[in-house]
Order: structure tokens, then C-alpha cells, then sequence
């Protein structure tokens, strides 16, 4: 499904993203999502230099705010802003929030929008979501094992593995490059190396999935700002350009076990528009909530042919120094998943990368980024899938 | 092949029984759809009417064409594992206690794929025949079991969770005066139930059958007489901790409507036996099985009940006796929710006229004992939850789907 002639999808003009805000997570929190999520904004309108009143647009994914939603959040935060959105689209959240703050700020129905996931995780309430998620889950998933997302992701991970000849040592490499990426990066929650060995050996989970392929559920938020070029420059804010961005949601519904996104219907359409190939990326945020989907995004975001996924992490390095620098701040797998925050943990890593404000290992000239979003497990696949490129503008 | 389930080694009573927990409870009024098929032994999906198109989960508008008009209708059942994996971890209380538990996706010939508890003797490209049975909470899932019958495929301890195997199962069957009785102890010795009590009312009054009734292997005669709530009391103190499967065949049928003389008497005295009986027997053995519905392999796992299809619709020349059987229908609904929290199912087997001195007006086709026998084991092995013995049972059934309202003037004329 292209765009439809006489309405092409457009570029974006002149959109700044600017601000990547990371609240570091903590396991477990006694603290609420409104908690979180005003924390964040609060470091947000600090480093922008702005005061919460200025902030006219809003975009709100959150997981653990019932029985709020983003409306709710306005009032309990003392926001009054003229363009509200709520995500709930999980790990697509990020790109999503961005595509559509972007096209508010460029039509003037928003000046400076603040982008916000965050999540509260006290003890249980993880089960607690998991047993509401969603209809089909609640009917054809849970009552077959209730290994929740586990018990999906291994199938397709089966799967994958059957078709494409992936193996336990392939997406050992991911997880273990990752991690090294982790320990750079102070607010991860994982502190301790991982090794290859270490990978193989762990507990089976839901098989082929062991241990170190999930990841580990965890309080937190992350935010950007999505403005005017004029506006960040004006307020002397290191920013991004936004060069493209694309979603689809329940991508390929005649797959009978999922093995590709949403991305690749759209991803000639990715680079056309923001007038890069794969090859000018410098640093890639994937969406990692499993090692296979990482192998997918690689392929269906076009760094390599379907079915080459195995091979294409065979050759490659994917720590901040190495060849194909991904996940630079460890990911989800190594930093920890804050729901929501989860699917804007890898667009504001990569936002830090291109705008020189990184955290984690700078990556050498890092210029342009790609950050690719994933979500909804809604019953045997995921539903939600999104990229986004952005390019850094050096003062 | 399934390795075969041993014999469960004695209780030991210092030991703590494994407390019953559900799997997932909740569904959608969609899946309500498929549980209801399942309950009754069919594998359907939803059809859409106007495009043909078959959808799994259940849903309620077509995601082909968004027609809302869908059909659950029997399906072609076969299809191809593509992906497995076996559950090791599990926040779920009831999965938690049986992992690891192994899942897969089956591609259904029919066209959905489908998440469903997999069979030990299938794996990935295995040709399987896909089943939807009620679990422990009551509801349809799908399982996927071998195309072609494999050795001792009942065994296995996913589809054992999805039925109420009278294997190494002790049994109470509540009337061994009644042909039915002594039919079913006889199947059910046959069917691998480690003991067969048969209650008897009045034992010292010899009944035809009694030599062959006692030399059913197995078969244990007890004093039992349902319409006595001491005597029901007695036996429950005597074996309620190990009933496992609980079969009630009493039945007391008379004919004749209301306006026939007498028939408060009798009515009376129906309702004392089939509706009454069963609730002594419920309220006596029910508390103890709800409680043992997780208790291994000779767990508590169903109470059966065999009543006349007259539940569904009065029959005005068993007026009386059709009544009663609708109160029991009625009492079954509320035992089967009120059993339910132990895992521990009702299963309810509706017959036709049976072959008997009281039913010589009655023109067949009529029900042979050993039939109703072979229905009670048959839903016990494979979890059914109404099963129909007979043509004049199933017609009933039919018809009763169809238009209750119906079905009442076709049997009053």
C-alpha cells in the first residue's frame, strides 16, 4: 500500500528534535507513571531553558497511568498546552510521537512539543499488565502457557531460526555487543559484562529464548523536543533534523507466523525522502526487545536482504567503535525496558549520537541516525512498527 | 508414543495437596462462542457470511471484508506445526505449577494460524489434527494433536489437564440397582478406573445384575441411598477424599402431567431422587473434590450426571418427571461455576427414552444402557461437557438450538 498518486507523502521542513532526556531507571519503584513522566519533563523544560508553561504541545505513551490518560496528565502536571496526543503503541511509541508532533509543529498547530514515555514498575505490576494487554492476548495467548511476550517472541524465534539458519551464537553476538556498549553508558541497568559463554549457558526461558535475550522490566522515562529549527536555534539548543519517518501498523496480516515488520512495505519510502541510503547511516537505534527482532529490522530496514540477517551479524561489529555501531547506549537488552520509555530509549540514544551529547561512547563522526520503533504483541505478532532518520546539525 | 501415566504411589497425608489454581479465565462474548462448541465436542470457527473468509482469534467483524456477520461452524481440523516452544517461565499461578509447558503455531489447512498447547508427539512440521477443548477454567483452547492415533496419546499430561481420564481414577457411580449403573461401572472398569464404588440402596433387597455387578473388576458395592442425607453423609466421610470422578445415575422417572391424580406424590417423590439426590450427593462430595481438583493423577476431575434431554423442553406426558430433570439441569449449571474454582468439571449426558418397563408406550428408537455407558466414558476421556446419547436425544438437542419456543409446541402436541 504506496501512497496514493496526487498525494505523495511529503518531507519534512525544517523540524528540529532537540533535548534527549533519559531518567535513569531503577528495577523496581514504589513511584507512579505521573511521577516519571514529570520528572522528565521537568529535566526537559530545564535544559531547554524554558519554563513548563511553554510547552503547547504534548505527547504522552504510558503504559501505567490508568486511569489516566494524557488529558489527565495535563491538569495533574499544570500543563496547558494546544495539541495533546496520547501513544499507546508500546516500542513504536518514540517514532510515532515524532512523526506526528513533527507535522503539528510544521503546520503551526504547536510550537515546542514535548515527546514523553515513561513507566511506573512496582513489584507485580508487570503481571498485572501483561494480564490485561489486549483482547486476542487475553483469548489465544495467555491461556496457552502464559509465557507472555516470551512465550510469542519464541515462537517467531523458532521460527526465524528454522527458515534463515539463525543461530543461539548469532544473537548471542547482539546481546553481548550490546552489553559492552552498556558499560559505557551510566544509567544502564545492567553493570556487569556479558560474555558469549555466559549468553549460552543461561536459564531457557521459553525455548530458544534464554535469560540474556529478554529484557529486563524496569521504572523509568525518556523525552525529546520537537520544535521549529528557528526556535531551537533561537534558544541555542544542539538539535537534529528530521530527514523521514514512516509507520505501519499490522503489516503482512497473511504471514502465518511473523518473520518481517512493518518496515519493509515502507522502507524505500524511508530513504527516498529523507535522500540517504543505508550506507550514509552512521549509528542505528534498533527496536530490541528480542535479539530476532533486531535481526529483522536489519534486514527490512534494508542494511541487509531478507534472510541475510545471520550472516549480515556474522561480519559486523556492533559496539560504538566497531562497524556497524547499534544500540549504542545497550539497548533495551542491556539498559533496561521502562514500558513505554522502552520505544524511545533508542531514538533519544541516537539523538545524543548526531547532536554530541552522548553519554554512552561518542561514535566517531556520527552525523545521521536511524531509529526504528516495534510494538504491540497484540496476539502472535507485533502490530506496530516504525523508523525514523534524523540528522544532526553541528554548530 | 506418550509414556504411560504409572499408577499414582499412595497419598501421603503429612503432605500438602497441590492447591487447585485456573488457567486464564477471562474471554471475550467471541470466545464464549468457541467455548460453547468445545463444551459440546466441536471443532468450529468463525465463517464469514459474506466472504468466506475463516478468522481465529474470535472477533467480531471480518478482517477481510468488516462484515459483522460471522458464524462459528465445524472446520476442516487439519493443519502443520510451524514454530514450538516450551515455556519455562511464568508469572501464571497455574502454569507455574506444570512447566515446562510446550506451545506452538499451527497453520490450519482452513487458513488462520493458530497459538495451541501441543501434543508430546508432535513437533515442528508434524501433520497434526487440531482439537479445541475446554481447560480447567471452562473455556476452549486449541490443541494440536497427532494426525494418525499414537500410543498411549491420552497420556499425555498437557491433554490429560483438558479431560477427566477415568484412568487410575476412582469413581463413586450412585445407583448399581439401574441397568445404567451397572453399565457404566462396567465401562468404567473397562476404561482403567483404579476403583469403581457402586452405591447401593437397601442392600439386603437382592436386584438383577447383582452376581455380575460384583464381578466387575474393580467394582466396590457401598450402602448409598441418595434420598437419605445421612446415608449420602456416611459414604461421603467413608470415601469423599478419594472420589474422584463422581457418576450420578439415579433416576426416577414416572409418567404422567400434572392434571393426572396424584401427581404431587410422585412429583414429590421424583424430585426427591433427581433433584434432591443430586444435591445431597453435591453438597456432600462437591466441597472435597473442588478441593482436590490439582491433586496429581487422581485428582478430583468431574461429576457426571445422566439425565433425560427432557431437561431442555417439558414432554407433557412426563410432565412431572421433564420438570424434574429441568431443576437438575438448572442445579448442574450452578454446580458446574460453583465446581469450577477446583478445576473439577460437570458433565452433563442427556438421553433419550431408555429402554425400560416404564417407557413400554413410548416408541423407539430408545437408548440401550450400554450406549449411555460408553457416552459417560467417552465424555470423561475427551472432556465434553454435554453430550446427547441417542437419536431422540441429539434431535431434541437440534431443535432445541434451533428455537426453544419451537421445540415446545413440536413436543407438546
Amino acid at each position: 500500500m504506496a501512497p496514493r498518486p496526487g498525494n505523495p507523502h511529503r518531507g519534512y521542513r525544517d523540524v528540529a528534535v532537540a533535548v534527549p532526556v533519559s531518567v535513569p531507571y531503577v528495577r523496581y519503584s514504589i513511584e507512579s507513571a505521573h511521577w516519571w513522566i514529570a520528572r522528565a519533563l521537568s529535566e526537559l523544560t530545564q535544559r531547554a531553558g524554558i519554563q513548563p508553561a511553554d510547552l503547547d504541545g504534548l505527547s504522552v505513551s504510558s503504559f501505567t497511568l490508568v486511569p489516566d490518560t494524557a488529558v489527565g496528565l495535563t491538569q495533574h502536571l499544570g500543563l496547558t498546552p494546544r495539541w495533546l496526543d496520547n501513544i499507546p503503541m508500546g516500542g513504536a511509541s518514540a517514532v510515532v510521537a515524532l512523526r506526528r508532533a513533527a507535522r503539528a509543529v510544521e503546520a503551526g498547530d504547536a510550537s515546542i512539543v514535548a515527546c514523553v514515555g515513561g513507566d511506573a514498575n512496582q513489584v507485580d505490576s508487570f503481571r498485572k499488565l501483561l494480564s490485561s494487554f489486549s483482547r486476542f492476548a487475553q483469548d489465544a495467548s495467555y491461556p496457552y502457557g502464559y509465557g507472555g511476550p516470551n512465550g510469542s517472541f519464541a515462537l517467531l524465534t523458532d521460527h526465524y531460526m528454522r527458515t534463515y539458519g539463525a543461530t543461539r551464537e548469532d544473537f548471542g553476538k547482539i546481546c553481548v555487543a550490546q552489553r559492552k556498549n552498556a558499560l559505557t553508558y551510566p544509567h544502564a541497568i545492567m553493570k556487569k559484562p556479558l560474555t558469549l559463554e555466559d549468553y549460552l549457558n543461561a536459564r531457557p526461558i521459553a525455548d530458544p529464548i534464554h535469560l540474556f535475550d529478554c529484557v529486563m522490566p524496569c521504572a523509568g522515562a525518556e523525552a525529546f523536543l520537537v520544535t521549529t529549527v528557528d526556535i531551537a536555534q533561537d534558544l541555542g539548543l544542539p538539535y537534529a533534523n528530521l530527514l523521514s519517518a514512516i509507520e505501519r501498523h499490522n503489516a503482512f496480516p497473511d504471514d502465518p507466523i511473523q518473520y518481517r515488520g512493518g518496515w519493509a512495505m515502507d522502507v524505500d519510502e524511508l530513504y527516498a525522502i529523507a535522500g540517504v541510503s543505508p550506507d550514509d547511516i552512521d549509528v542505528v537505534a534498533t527496536y530490541d526487545d528480542y535479539p530476532v527482532i533486531v535481526m529483522m529490522q536489519f534486514e527490512d530496514l534494508g542494511f541487509c536482504k531478507k534472510g541475510e540477517g545471520p550472516d549480515f551479524v556474522r561480519s559486523h561489529d556492533f559496539t560504538a567503535y566497531g562497524s556497524f555501531p547499534q544500540n549504542t547506549s545497550g539497548g533495551q537488552l542491556s539498559a533496561g525496558q521502562a514500558g513505554a520509555a522502552g520505544g524511545y530509549l533508542g531514538l533519544v540514544e541516537v539523538l545524543r549520537q548526531v547532536t554530541r551529547q552522548s553519554l554512552s561512547a561518542q561514535v566517531a563522526g556520527a552525523r545521521t541516525a536511524l531509529a526504528s520503533g516495534f510494538g504491540m504483541i497484540n496476539y502472535d505478532r507485533g502490530l506496530c512498527s516504525g523508523a525514523a532518520i534524523l540528522q544532526g546539525v553541528q554548530a | 508414543m506418550t509414556t504411560p501415566i504409572a499408577p499414582p504411589p499412595r497419598k501421603d497425608p503429612q503432605k500438602v495437596t497441590r492447591p487447585p489454581e485456573l488457567p486464564p479465565i477471562q474471554r471475550s462474548r467471541a470466545s464464549l462462542e468457541l467455548s460453547a462448541m468445545a463444551a459440546r465436542g466441536v471443532f468450529a470457527l468463525q465463517h464469514c457470511e459474506l466472504c468466506g473468509t475463516i478468522a481465529y482469534p474470535p472477533r467480531d467483524a471480518c478482517p477481510k471484508c468488516l462484515s459483522i456477520n460471522l458464524r462459528f461452524r465445524p472446520v476442516d481440523d487439519g493443519g502443520e506445526v510451524i514454530a514450538e516452544t516450551r515455556v519455562h517461565t511464568t508469572p501464571d499461578l497455574y502454569f507455574r505449577q506444570r512447566m515446562p509447558w510446550r506451545v506452538g503455531t499451527v497453520r490450519l489447512d482452513c487458513g488462520p494460524s493458530v497459538v495451541a498447547h501441543l501434543h508430546g508427539d508432535v513437533e515442528v512440521l508434524s501433520r497434526v489434527r487440531m482439537t479445541a477443548k475446554l481447560d480447567k477454567s471452562g473455556n476452549a483452547v486449541m490443541m494440536a494433536l497427532p494426525a494418525q492415533e499414537t500410543e498411549n496419546m491420552a497420556d499425555d499430561v498437557q491433554y490429560r489437564e483438558l479431560t477427566a481420564s477415568p484412568k487410575h481414577r476412582r469413581a463413586l457411580v450412585t445407583d448399581g440397582r439401574s441397568a445404567v449403573g451397572q453399565a457404566v461401572a462396567a465401562a468404567l472398569s473397562k476404561a482403567g478406573a483404579s476403583i469403581i464404588f457402586v452405591g447401593i440402596a437397601e442392600p439386603w433387597k437382592p436386584f438383577p445384575g447383582e452376581k455380575e455387578l460384583a464381578a466387575i473388576p474393580k467394582v466396590e458395592i457401598m450402602p448409598l441411598d441418595i434420598t437419605d442425607t445421612t446415608s449420602v453423609t456416611e459414604l461421603c466421610g467413608e470415601i469423599g477424599g478419594k472420589t474422584d470422578i463422581l457418576v450420578n445415575t439415579a433416576d426416577y422417572v414416572r409418567p404422567g402431567g400434572l392434571l393426572a391424580p396424584g401427581s404431587v406424590v410422585t412429583a414429590r417423590d421424583a424430585f426427591d431422587v433427581n433433584v434432591f439426590g443430586l444435591q445431597r450427593l453435591a453438597q456432600a462430595f462437591g466441597p472435597g473434590m473442588r478441593a482436590r481438583g490439582a491433586d496429581g493423577t487422581n485428582s478430583a476431575a468431574a461429576l457426571v450426571d445422566i439425565l433425560p434431554v427432557y431437561a431442555l423442553a417439558n414432554i407433557p406426558s412426563f410432565g412431572f418427571y421433564s420438570a424434574s430433570a429441568a431443576a437438575r439441569h438448572s442445579l448442574l449449571q450452578c454446580l458446574r461455576a460453583e465446581l469450577r474454582p477446583g478445576g473439577v468439571r460437570v458433565l452433563s449426558v442427556f438421553t433419550g427414552p431408555l429402554e425400560d418397563d416404564w417407557r413400554q408406550h413410548v416408541p423407539p428408537p430408545k437408548v440401550q444402557p450400554s450406549q449411555i455407558a460408553r457416552a459417560v466414558v467417552t465424555a470423561l476421556e475427551e472432556g465434553i461437557e454435554e453430550t446427547f446419547v441417542g437419536d431422540v436425544a441429539k434431535d431434541v438437542a437440534e431443535r432445541f438450538l434451533d428455537d426453544p419456543k419451537v421445540l415446545e409446541r413440536e413436543l407438546g402436541l
